[in-house]
């Protein structure tokens, strides 16, 4: 299947953001990893003055009990009062939701936000979850075989890779 | 009833026999080796084709737990596995409970032992009363009452008077006295050797200069005194050192390690094993080698199974809380047979050390194949193999360090006094 | 006896025992996690789901309030349940058996024991007869071990001098019966650190202590010559007894941090001491309470490492 470019996708969905943020003041919070990378490239494009966060939700994750802790986790780092916020999620890939739902429950561990928006590149479908994005650059529907992943180069440039699962 | 033992490869250390010969029994004794004697009529033949026909092994040291722990082992529990494992006569250590320094429980223990019948039990009296290192036991009673020699265990005897006057007395009737080298303040709390391992696991240790330093206490006194002294499970090479040297020099000094310690050092420790709590400790591998040097040159005059049987809850405890010991009479020709083919030492001169040496230290007419010899043979395969498990141990006490370990050297058959009390 | 005590099948921490068969890899992973987990106690809800519905008991036979404190932050911030035993002072007392009480709080469902022992191997010991669900943390065994205070330091070393391959390390105290400073050895040895030394009396190190791979010296001006981390042990007031000390002010005189002996060390040089301290025998206040001082970051990371150990040995099963 032809997987779309991602670093067009990149610029929709930065269109979309940059649209909001001028509406009104948002604070850009990214899932590690892929979240977290699209933030660190929007996050100098929005011209009104955002805070921007990370959120690496591996001691939320709901399949602890299967899978354990992640070898390799990022610390959390929100360096801005989240108490009244309007915060923008952003992931790379939405899918089950579950991911979403962890990250969630990590913020109001940080304070009571005023509003979340969930931001992502692509909606793949698949949702375990009640969890829809308001701001998507595109959809594509995947069978559970398959997994979508964001990859970003030693020049930051973003592409998509699909694994199939046998 | 009579016996022939056939084909069997006899290797009799003693009269220097080894070759493939018959062995006749009969009346308890060895009556012939090679020819029948003339109208001789086997009730009972055992075919030792490819086994090895040896004398029944002499043990220097094994517990048997009675009187007084008997929920450790009993006579008749360990003397099954003596048998099982080819020893026919043992020492026993005095430190039962009541201590043996009293004729009436020697007479006892003897007693016991010979309604069993299956295996001559050779009591060591104790040295001092209860083991307390103050007052002479009465020693000739207790030699009377069957006692071949006079040992204070592993209970510490620090007063130097006491020891001198313990050899001098021991001396004036020719008795053997028996000793462990430790000194009760530098192995005070001490559980392991004190090197590598210790420092590594955080346990507390006991120096070589433990022994050492008894030691010379010990051979000093004896060559002020004049005692025969037996020194009892040495493990350190500075001992091999200084008990050579002794010999050398002429003193009636002898000694003996135990079969464990022939094998094993302080990492086989690893984590913690509390099967590798024993007393000595396990020391350094270049102990360990100079242990196997003293035994080549005849400094160390036998091997003992240092048997000590131990209930599984005494060693279900961390390291230092768990009880120092391990069982070891079904081990003792194993290991033997181990260390000769590590080493390449004949068997000959192998079967020597757990034979007719350790029966010589002990005064006693045992350990060889000598027509009129009490027959007490041990017949063995030596090339089969067997799985040391709990479930394989006669002795009731089921903890030894070589739980696993596969060691060649079966037992198949062993005759006390001329009937067979094991056969396999 | 063969197999690693503290691995599952998978080669993953199934308990945390010692520091000691540990490779780097696993050390950095605790403490890249611990990096993570420090974030948590700063934030307004000092808490994580990781541990939710299970039960961590404490089950300390010696008694350490300031450990034992530590670990029921750190599990209580991972969402777990926390019992707390002194079992020093109740069951052992009438003569139960260590596995006795072991096996009753496993009947209770308990997921995980923290262990404190005054023997050496009493958590190894616990290790290999527990249930195989069941997890063990070393809080402390005799002589032996200390992980989680090993793992702390290290954490602590690393905040303050993050390329560990550059080092000068100084432990200076009764090394002979010292739990923290075997696991801290290990730890650095493992962690590339080049240079660990040893600084006490012959009658406070172990035989063969330089098998250990540090440099051994009697002489604290020496020893601490140029060194970027001074560790201080704390010094049991019964080693006064035994003929191993003379007095706590010879001790002090001698072998006691202060001013004047820290200034050997290099300007940036920082001191770290597991407490509880004894001021005045093996620190000095002006020392303990000066800048180069990172004595109580200690106990502050101590909670971030110990939630991270936690919540390894909790996702790791059989």
């Amino acid at each position: 299947m032809q997987l779309p470019d991602a670093e067009h996708l990149v610029a929709a969905l930065a269109d979309k953001i940059k649209q909001l943020a001028a509406r009104e003041p948002v604070a850009l919070v990214g899932i590690h990893s892929g979240g977290a990378w699209l933030a660190e490239r929007l996050h100098p494009m929005l011209t009104a003055e955002t805070p921007l966060g990370a959120l690496d939700i591996s001691f939320y994750r709901d399949d602890f009990e299967q899978r354990g802790l992640h070898t390799q986790i990022k610390p959390s780092h929100i360096p801005f009062e989240v108490e009244g916020r309007h915060i923008l999620l952003i992931d790379d890939v939405l899918y089950t939701g579950r991911t979403i739902r962890g990250a969630m429950n990590e913020l109001f561990d940080y304070g009571r936000p005023a509003k979340i928006t969930l931001a992502v590149l692509v909606d793949r479908g698949g949702r375990e979850m009640p969890v829809e994005a308001q701001i998507v650059a595109a959809k594509l529907d995947l069978s559970p075989a398959q997994n979508l992943e964001l990859l970003r180069d030693e020049n930051g440039v973003f592409s998509f890779k699909l694994n199939e699962k046998n | 009833m009579k016996i022939r033992i056939k084909n069997g490869r006899v290797i009799d250390p003693k009269n220097n026999l080894d070759a493939v010969r018959d062995v006749f029994v009969a009346a308890g004794k060895i009556i012939a080796v090679g020819q029948p004697p003339a109208d001789f009529q086997a009730n009972q033949t055992l075919d030792a084709s490819g086994q090895i026909v040896c004398p029944g092994l002499v043990d220097l040291s094994a517990r048997l737990r009675e009187p007084g722990h008997e929920y450790r082992a009993t006579l008749e529990s360990e003397l099954r596995a003596a048998a099982a494992g080819g020893v026919t006569s043992l020492a026993c250590p005095p430190d039962t409970d009541p201590v043996l320094d009293e004729p009436g429980l020697v007479e006892m223990l003897k007693h016991r032992a010979k309604l069993l019948n299956m295996g001559h039990v050779y009591p060591l009296g104790a040295l001092t009363r209860q083991l307390h290192g103050k007052h002479l036991t009465e020693m000739c009673e207790l030699a009377e009452a069957g006692c071949v020699g006079f040992s204070h265990a592993t209970a510490p005897l620090t007063d130097t008077q006491v020891m001198r006057r313990a050899m001098q007395y021991a001396s004036t009737f020719g008795y053997t006295v028996w000793l462990h080298p430790e000194d009760a303040y530098l192995a005070k709390d001490g559980v392991a050797h004190d090197g590598e391992v210790a420092a590594r696991l955080g346990l507390a240790g006991i120096p070589s200069s433990a022994e050492t330093i008894a030691l010379a206490t010990i051979l000093t006194l004896a060559q002020d005194t004049g005692a025969k002294v037996h020194v009892c499970r040495i493990s350190t090479g500075a001992s091999v050192e200084m008990i050579r040297k002794a010999r050398q020099q002429g003193l009636p000094v002898t000694c003996d390690i135990a079969a464990n310690h022939l094998h094993l050092t302080e990492r086989d420790i690893g984590f913690f094993d509390p099967q590798c709590r024993l007393q000595p400790p396990l020391r350094a591998q270049r102990d360990r080698d100079a242990l196997r040097e003293g035994l080549a040159d005849g400094t160390v005059t036998a091997i003992c199974s240092d048997h000590t049987p131990v209930d599984d809850d005494e060693k279900l405890a961390p390291f230092a809380e768990s009880a120092p010991g391990a069982s070891g009479l079904e081990l003792l020709l194993p290991l033997t047979l181990k260390w000769a083919n590590e080493t390449s030492t004949p068997l000959s001169a192998a079967l020597a050390r757990i034979t007719c040496e350790p029966a010589a230290l002990l005064g006693i007419n045992a350990g060889h194949l000598g027509i009129g010899a009490c027959a007490d043979v041990c017949v063995f395969a030596p090339e089969e193999y067997w799985k040391v498990e709990r479930q394989s141990l006669r002795s009731q006490g089921k903890n030894t360090p070589f739980l696993g370990w596969e060691l060649a050297g079966k037992i198949r058959a062993t005759l006390v006094a001329g009937h067979l009390v094991h056969q396999a | 006896m063969t197999t690693h005590p503290q691995l599952n099948k998978n080669g993953e921490l199934q308990h945390l025992l010692s520091i000691e068969g540990l490779s780097k890899d696993m050390l950095r992973h605790i403490l890249d996690t611990a990096e993570s987990f420090a974030g948590v106690s700063e934030r307004e809800v000092k808490k994580v789901p990781l541990l939710r519905g299970k039960t961590v008991c404490n089950l300390f036979f010696e008694n350490s309030t300031r450990t034992r404190t530590t670990f029921e932050i750190a599990a209580k911030r991972l969402s777990a349940d926390v019992v707390s035993l002194n079992v020093g002072n109740s069951s052992q007392s009438k003569g139960e058996t260590i596995l006795d009480t072991v096996d009753n709080l496993a009947a209770m469902h308990a997921d995980m024991f923290v262990v404190r022992h005054s023997q050496s191997g009493a958590a190894h010991f616990i290790a290999r007869h527990v249930a195989p669900h069941i997890h063990v943390i070393n809080a402390g065994d005799g002589r032996h071990a200390h992980p989680t205070q090993g793992l702390l330091d290290m954490f602590t070393i690393r905040r303050y001098k993050p390329d560990m391959h550059n080092l000068r390390i100084a432990i200076v105290g009764d090394l002979l019966h010292s739990r923290v400073a075997r696991s801290e050895i290990h730890a650095l040895t493992t962690l590339g650190v080049p240079e660990v030394r040893v600084i006490a009396p012959k009658t406070l190190l172990p035989e063969c202590v330089d098998r250990l791979g540090v440099q051994v010296y009697h002489d604290m001006a020496q020893g601490l010559k140029n060194v970027d981390v001074v560790m201080m042990l704390r010094l049991q007031h019964e080693r006064m007894n035994g003929a191993l000390l003379s007095s706590a002010q010879e001790y002090f005189k001698c072998y006691g941090l202060t001013p004047e002996k820290l200034a050997l060390a290099k300007p940036d040089a920082i001191v770290m001491h597991p407490g509880p301290m004894n001021r005045g025998v093996e620190i000095d206040s002006a020392v303990a309470d000066g800048a180069q001082s990172v004595i109580l970051p200690q106990v502050t990371y101590g909670i971030a490492v110990r939630m991270a150990v936690m919540g390894i040995l909790a996702g790791n099963t059989q």
